[in-house]
């Protein structure tokens, strides 16, 4: 079995919870004797920096010894040379474009690929444009390579996805990780609608991360329900057991709290707010900490002042590996206050690191969590009441850490592959040639 | 001969309201979801099976018997939401061919944490039953069937029982039947009647289970399987859940008709009879002591006590709660007592279990929480509302006896307001 996969982003330089998902679910098929060419946009270093630093793919594979490339034998990397980037908005490329133009013509050298790229009469502007363009080399790149099935994740590579599947026959599988309407609420960008819209419905199959991204997919993007398949994220054992601070003798007199995720409307940072300032008013010797940046965060630091709350929250700005560690060993309890959250693979990596949880009920992960407590995101009175309940009663805090921690190791990329594979054999059999 | 002796548990325990850090009031109870619930399993198993035992009794002529173990939490609530439910087993403790129980009034693990409480509470249930259906029960069922020699040697020392009920559990059986008489190890006079728990299990859970390989059991099967026992035991004792009848079992499962038809094909062999506990206890004698060293109970295939203490959050609620004992029989508060006491029942221990959680496995019947987590968190709010209620009206009390006592050299606390629910206790209570 040959893949022909099209994502964004892939470990180590991540900005998100999709090169994590792609980087489990490729390693393990790799493990399964699947060969996966996994295609995805080499970013461009420009002048430009977003909180987010995103560097080439090319140079990790340059990378000697690179952990999590030397793992996957039967998987080839394939970067292709563009600006665009999870994660980000039409306004962001623009201002992206604008910087990388700027570099190009004050003659900086190293902003070479990119003036390739978007110089002269290949610039198109603006970033549905590119993701036709980037579509277009992906389609050339496809005939070159030898494979049984497409697997595309998420709308950014729905038309390259489209047009590889025009070009070869083969049958294309839509990888839903979430949707314009988990990004957006209501407010939703026509232009991405509708290219998901046509990725979903050019599709052989669709794969969703969780039953509540599926009714979405049936619901809003109108799509036959026999047509998807709930596949679970799983979660990537990293093998280093962290020791608790307490576990150290060290002795803290305040419990932290922690929001760990991009701050922006998505992910409910405002509701986490709410919360804190009722816990605030309840208890005494509580810190919470927002760990993450994002188009919100300077929204979240002056509600937090206006709630009076400034001293007792903290702002870290995006973390990354070590520091993660570092925050989970600090932290007492983990809160999700995600609006719309098609899977959440932080409230597992809390587990993981023994930190209990709470967990928005609109979140794909409380589907197959059951050792976590469940809010509603917008009833901040029982988010507060459960923060404050574990705060206060250490034994809630031991059992959902422990039976939560045990449960998280259930869950398996493994398992994960396995359905991925047994859905494209599905496909394959389905797609006979006329 | 085989007597068929059964004794039907009926219970419901009173849910707590949800019940934030950010609450402050003294309602504990949920009593609309608590009336809701009792109406509901008044109307479909209560009133219906008590039609239907009393339509039995008559028709047999006195021939056919049972025995209830009813919970003061579920006679208060059907005095408040379904007296009607209270007039039948009225009707029925008149038939003479019915025997009320004894147990803990508040359906309670006190006898593991307090044996103060536990006897308190035995006592409350007696005056109860008495008041309420003429008589002083004379056979003891501990709750879930929770059950050790401590227990028998303690019922015999301290209370004035003929007998206790517990589980015939493979492992304390061993080679012996529960068809017989057994006497508690460290009693004398004492006696043990232990759950056939093959044949009351046939009824209870199997009864409408397809997969089951006797299934669709029959009367006529059953009585088949009771007529069996003869010559190999004097009784077969079928302990279960009232609600086996029309709310686990459904009606169209053809639960009613069962029973219906069971005392005709029971009472066809001639050898055969229909036997309250105490009268069990009366017409056999002890085939030998059980020694049963370690705590067994009713529940699940383990037999335990992990389905209420098994984890942390179980245990460390209990003990907080016990742990107020002294504070809330000081204090004098009528209402904080009652309140400590249903905050007792053992279903808010079993809410809190986690074992087959992960499962979505049984352990949810009338279940009002979502999870284990969420039971506990509500428990312990209202815990610590009752501690801090508890305290003040200690420190109150303090506050008024230190001037008076210096003075006239006697301290007594004010006299609390007797609120609408322990009114609703004293009902269930002889006067005075």
């Amino acid at each position: 079995m040959k893949v022909f996969m099209l994502g964004w982003e892939f470990p180590p330089y991540i900005s998100g919870g999709l090169g994590t998902a792609c980087f489990g679910l490729t390693k393990a098929l790799d493990n399964l004797g699947v060969e996966v060419t996994f295609v995805l946009p080499r970013a461009v270093e420009g002048s430009y920096t977003s909180h987010v630093r995103m560097l080439s793919p090319a140079s990790l594979l340059s990378q000697q010894g690179s952990p999590s490339l030397t793992k996957l034998r039967r998987t080839k990397i394939k970067p292709v040379d563009s600006v665009l980037q999870p994660y980000t908005s039409a306004d962001d490329y623009s201002k992206r474009i604008e910087a990388i133009l700027l570099a190009k013509r004050s003659g900086a050298g190293q902003a070479g690929s990119a003036a390739q790229m978007v110089g002269g009469l290949d610039y198109a502007g603006d970033m549905f444009a590119e993701v036709h363009r980037y579509a277009a080399i992906v389609a050339e790149l496809a005939s070159k390579e030898d494979f049984d099935i497409i697997h595309a994740h998420d709308w950014m590579t729905y038309p390259a996805a489209i047009a590889v599947a025009e070009l070869t026959g083969k049958p294309l599988v839509v990888h839903v990780h979430s949707t314009e309407f988990d990004r957006s609420g209501e407010n939703v960008n026509q232009v991405i609608y509708d290219i998901e819209r046509a990725g979903m419905h050019s599709a052989d199959r669709i794969i969703t991360v969780s039953n509540f991204t599926r009714n979405i997919v049936i619901n809003r993007y109108g799509i036959s329900p026999q047509k998807i398949d709930v596949v679970y994220n799983g979660v990537e054992r990293n093998g280093n057991s962290s020791k608790r601070p307490d576990e150290f003798g060290i002795k803290k007199n305040e419990k932290i709290v922690l929001f760990l995720g991009r701050i922006t409307m998505q992910k409910g940072p405002e509701y986490f707010l709410q919360a804190a300032k009722k816990v605030i008013d309840e208890m005494d010797d509580v810190r919470f900490v927002m760990a993450g940046s994002g188009d919100m965060m300077h929204r979240a630091v002056e509600m937090a002042a206006e709630l009076g709350i400034g001293s007792k929250v903290m702002f870290t700005g995006f973390l990354r590996g070590e520091q993660v560690q570092e925050i989970y060993k600090m932290a007492d309890l983990f809160v999700m206050p995600s609006v719309s959250e098609p899977f959440g693979l932080v409230p597992l990596e809390a587990l993981e690191n023994d930190v209990p949880v709470i967990i928005s009920k609109q979140s794909g992960v409380a589907e197959v969590l059951t050792h976590a407590l469940k809010v509603d995101f917008w009833d901040v009175n029982e988010m507060a009441n459960k923060i404050v309940a574990v705060l206060r009663y250490p034994p809630l805090g031991i059992t959902l850490r422990n039976y939560g921690n045990s449960e998280v190791r259930k869950m398996r990329w493994r398992d994960a592959a396995v359905r991925c594979s047994r859905i494209y054999e599905e496909v394959l059999t389905e797609a006979v040639p006329v | 001969m085989a007597s068929v002796c059964f004794y039907f548990q009926v219970h419901q325990p009173m849910r707590l309201r949800h019940y934030t850090v950010f609450d402050h009031h003294h309602n504990y109870f949920d009593d609309h979801k608590n009336a809701q619930i009792c109406q509901k399993v008044a109307n479909k198993c209560y009133l219906p099976t008590n039609r239907l035992l009393l339509d039995l009794i008559r028709k047999y002529d006195g021939r056919f018997k049972v025995a209830f173990s009813i919970t003061g939490v579920l006679l208060e609530q059907l005095q408040k939401y379904s007296p009607e439910t209270l007039s039948t087993f009225d009707a029925l403790a008149r038939t003479g061919c019915v025997e009320f129980l004894a147990e803990t009034y508040y359906h309670s693990l006190s006898f593991l944490y307090s044996r103060d409480e536990f006897a308190e509470q035995v006592n409350l249930h007696r005056q109860s039953i008495e008041y309420l259906f003429g008589q002083k029960p004379r056979v003891f069922r501990n709750t879930e069937l929770i059950y050790n020699n401590d227990l028998a040697v303690f019922l015999e020392e301290k209370c004035d029982f003929d007998a206790v009920i517990c589980e015939g559990a493979g492992h304390v059986l061993g080679f012996r039947s529960p068809n017989f008489v057994y006497r508690p190890k460290g009693c004398n006079h004492l006696r043990l009647l232990m759950k056939n728990y093959r044949l009351s299990d046939d009824i209870a859970f199997r009864f409408s289970n397809k997969g089951w390989s006797q299934w669709p059991l029959t009367a006529d099967k059953f009585a088949h399987w009771v007529n069996e026992i003869n010559g190999n035991g004097y009784m077969v004792n079928l302990f279960m859940d009232y609600e086996t009848f029309g709310e686990h079992q459904w009606a169209d499962t053809g639960i009613f008709d069962f029973i219906r038809h069971l005392p005709g094909k029971i009472l066809e062999h001639p050898d055969n009879s229909f036997k309250t506990p105490s009268e069990v206890v009366a017409s056999y004698p002890v085939m030998d002591s059980v020694d049963v060293p370690h705590v067994i109970s009713w529940a699940d295939t383990e037999r335990d006590i992990s389905a209420w203490v098994g984890n942390a959050m179980q245990s460390n609620a209990i003990h907080e709660l016990y742990k107020l004992e002294k504070q809330v029989k000081a204090c004098g508060d009528e209402q904080v007592l009652t309140d400590w006491r249903r905050m007792q029942t053992s279903d808010h221990f079993y809410y809190m279990c986690t074992k087959y959680f992960s499962d979505g496995d049984v352990h949810k019947y009338f279940n009002p929480y979502d999870s284990p987590y969420d039971s506990y968190i509500n428990f312990m709010n209202i815990l610590n509302n009752l501690k801090l209620r508890t305290a003040r009206i200690l420190d109150e009390k303090r506050k008024v006896s230190a001037p008076a006592s210096a003075s006239l050299g006697v301290g007594r606390g004010g006299k609390p307001l007797s609120s609408d629910s322990s009114r609703q206790h004293k009902d269930l209570l002889p006067a005075g």
